[in-house]
């Protein structure tokens, strides 16, 4: 059982808490986290993909919810990307999901965010996506990417 | 094409002092939509857009963007300057609008790379 728990251990963990309106600590991260990766010598079209996942994930966490959490595991075989925020949950996934469907304010919009991208940016680069919500709890969103599989 | 040769050709006006100049334009990206860059923008990249918030160096720094081009001599604030030298982005600015200077850059860079 003991080994069982330390064949899941991850070999890296990183964390970083994201407040409202927080729009520094997604770039940051994703920054920091892709230079770790570079450091592993992990492949340069996964770290492009992480770096867009975590940005995008965190930005959501720091735009649409009021706090909240981003967490990276680094395995050998797979990195995962969580967000778990505090805030108003997701009404319909499946419509959030879409490329263009956004409820972010005018004056998001007017700095560049809320294209309705991020979402549709995350399913593209993930091999795995899990989105769980509850209105007027939070969302907690964990992605997958495989370091030795083709993502078409 | 070097970021201070094309500087020089299209006489932008620089707003970060010698930051990247010496360094190698290889594609560039026009879009003001944050997220639509941080998808598709290529790496050794200029950038043109109309967005000045300070966000942008965030998007710039994670995409490794060489330089950012302001369109129609739009303002910029010297917060924003300020963090582009520290976080070593060039901000260069235009008085024609993003049409034409996309159309200039992309012939200039169309031209060196055909060489
Ligand atoms: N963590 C979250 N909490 C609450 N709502 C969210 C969260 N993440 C996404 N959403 C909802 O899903 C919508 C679509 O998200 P998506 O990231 O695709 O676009 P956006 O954030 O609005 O714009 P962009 O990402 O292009 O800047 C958001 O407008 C918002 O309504
Ligand atoms: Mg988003």
């Amino acid at each position: 059982m003991l080994n069982n728990s330390f064949r899941f251990t991850p070999h890296i963990t990183l964390e970083f808490k994201i407040e409202e309106k927080d729009f520094f600590i997604a770039s940051e991260s994703a920054s920091r986290i892709k230079k770790t990766l570079q450091q592993l010598g992990i492949k340069q079209d996964i770290i492009k993909r992480t770096a867009i996942i975590i940005y995008e994930a965190a930005m959501n966490v720091a735009i649409h919810a009021i706090h909240g959490a981003l967490k990276v595991y680094v395995d050998p075989e797979v990195i995962s990307v969580v967000t778990e925020d505090v805030g108003p949950g997701i009404e319909n996934v499946e419509l959030a999901m879409k490329e263009g469907y956004s409820t972010a304010p005018q004056e998001i919009r007017e700095m560049g965010f809320g294209a309705g991208m991020g979402l549709p940016n995350i399913k593209q680069c993930s091999d795995e996506l899990v989105i769980d919500t509850k209105i007027g709890e939070g969302t907690t969103l964990k992605a997958k990417i495989y370091l030795n599989k083709n993502h078409e | 094409m070097t970021l201070g040769e094309i500087v020089k050709e299209l006489g932008l006006e620089v707003l970060t002092g010698n930051i990247n100049l010496n360094k190698e334009i290889k594609s560039g990206y026009v879009s003001d939509l944050l997220s639509d860059v941080i998808a598709n923008i290529e790496q050794d990249s200029i950038w043109i857009t109309i967005q000045r918030h300070i966000n942008i160096l965030g998007v710039a720094k994670l995409k490794d963007v060489i330089a950012i081009v302001i369109p129609r001599n739009l303002s910029v604030e010297e917060e924003v300057i300020k963090k582009a030298k520290e976080e070593g982005i060039a901000i260069l600015r235009d008085r024609r609008n993003a049409f034409e200077i996309t159309g200039l850059l992309y012939n200039m860079l169309k031209k060196a790379q055909n060489k």
